[in-house]
């Protein structure tokens, strides 16, 4: 049976509500906050500052740091807490989603640190989280060449999905493709993919999320600006 | 024909095209690509004829050759001090550049001490990495006692006002020594806690409406209750 209909009754093509709130965390250099709908992610920048160990600075760039973690309350089951296998890729990738439109050489022997808190998950958690560090990195006034707008394309009984929660994500056989933008030029910053998928559908989710990510972009333009109304 | 895509005192978030056209330059916080002019920061929009600028409204402060700031000295080395200004990276205090005489095998901890306030001049900027400080100015001095109050340097020039206007208020009012650094640092120094205190809490109001018009009058109407 084919996918006609989204199970909380949105078009395919629609995104669940987005967010975007900064300065959340006071003691942090910039912060913000991003949902998804129900999903929730919490961003803290700390830096640039000297970077130590000394043998890890380098005099002719920046270095940038990102860590991702799900607080434990924020899935069903308890999550335990602290760095595992699942926390550190999508740190990675995060950092490598982030690193083209920091201007990194403008911080030499410096470090600029990211801290990703799920507070709330329902599906596309690093979706949120890079759009939440993007956000808060230009709130603590980093050189930064553009934002980066994140969101999660899925593919569903061979329908193409924007914005894909959970119910749609613990789908026998989808495929689940998080890609990042960057709203200006529309280059692609982060594209993972898991599952199967042939090239009508990929290059479809990609339309798809460069479409919606005109929507991400504005939001996070708002957040920034209202913080200084 | 170049085309100005904002206003003036516009807040800009990165990325976002601010003019196109050859006509308009690149200023602070501002690239070029191709015919566009796209803003890399977080900030306020400044167009000063041709040249489009931004002020930023956070992040950390920009040393700028010929500032006077407030620092804590965090290292000794051979050559002189270390010092934390709030930039980025350490400035540096040379010994030929500081305001007394110092023999050769002096101990420097006996000038400047580890966590030692010190008011310095910014001599030059090399790169905005490299600073470098002298103490051989008017202004410059260790600060002993008194509290120190941090505000972002963008808001210090209100706190000053204009033709230091505000902060002249300030210390007629409350009776106490006031040393603002361009780091966004405020030295406050009075005869009693209370004194102090009211300097502080004023200046965290003037940094909480900066971007008010008519501060001065409020100001004044508050420090009368």
């Amino acid at each position: 049976m084919a996918y006609t209909k989204r199970l909380d009754g949105r078009k395919f093509d629609e995104m669940r509500e987005i967010e975007g709130k900064v300065g959340v965390v006071k003691n942090a250099d910039g912060s913000a906050m991003f949902k998804f709908g129900d999903t929730v992610a919490i961003a803290a920048v700390y830096g640039p500052k000297d970077l130590y160990p000394r043998f890890m600075q380098n005099p002719k760039k920046g270095k940038l740091r990102c860590y991702y973690d799900m607080i434990s309350f924020s899935v069903n089951e308890r999550k335990r807490p602290g760095p595992d296998r699942r926390s550190n890729e999508i740190g990675l990738v995060t950092e490598k989603s982030l690193t083209p439109v920091l201007s990194l050489e403008n911080y030499p022997n410096a470090v600029v640190d990211v801290f990703v808190q799920i507070v709330q998950a329902n599906a596309g958690t690093r979706c949120a989280g890079i759009c939440a560090a993007s956000l808060a990195l230009a709130d603590a006034g980093l050189d930064m060449k553009d934002l980066v707008c994140a969101v999660s394309a899925g593919v569903v009984d061979g329908k193409v999905l924007i914005d894909i929660d959970k119910y749609e994500e613990d789908v026998e056989g989808m495929t689940d493709i998080p890609i990042a933008i960057l709203p200006r030029t529309g280059e692609v910053s982060l594209l993972q993919l898991d599952g199967k998928v042939n090239r009508e559908e990929l290059k479809e989710a990609l339309e798809l999320v460069k479409k919606v990510s005109k929507k991400i972009h504005n939001a996070q333009k708002k957040a920034l600006q209202e913080k200084f109304k | 024909m170049g085309e100005l895509k904002v206003k003036e005192k516009d807040v800009v978030v990165p990325g976002e095209v601010l003019a196109n056209g050859m006509d308009f330059l690149p200023g602070e916080g501002v690239y070029r690509e191709k015919d566009d002019l796209i803003a890399s920061k977080l900030g306020l929009v400044n167009v000063n004829g041709r040249l489009v600028k931004l002020i930023p409204l956070s992040g950390r402060y920009i040393a700028k050759a010929g500032d006077t700031v407030i620092g804590e000295v965090v290292d000794i080395t051979f050559g002189g001090w270390l010092m934390n200004i709030g930039a980025v990276n350490n400035a540096n205090l040379s010994i030929k550049d500081t305001s007394e005489y110092i023999g050769r095998d002096a101990d420097l901890t006996q000038y400047y001490n580890f966590g030692d306030i010190v008011c310095v001049k910014i001599n030059k900027v090399i790169r905005s990495k490299m600073i470098d400080i002298t103490t051989k100015d008017q202004e410059c001095r260790k600060l002993k006692g008194g509290m120190l109050i941090k505000i972002n340097p963008s808001k210090v020039p209100r706190v000053i006002g204009k033709g230091g206007s505000m902060v002249s208020m300030i210390k007629e009012v409350t009776g106490c020594r006031i040393t603002v650094g361009q780091n966004g640092v405020v030295w406050v120094s009075g005869t009693d806690s209370k004194k102090e205190k009211l300097a502080r809490d004023v200046i965290k109001k003037i940094e909480k409406e900066a971007h008010r018009e008519g501060l001065t009058e409020k100001i004044k109407e508050f420090l009368k209750k």
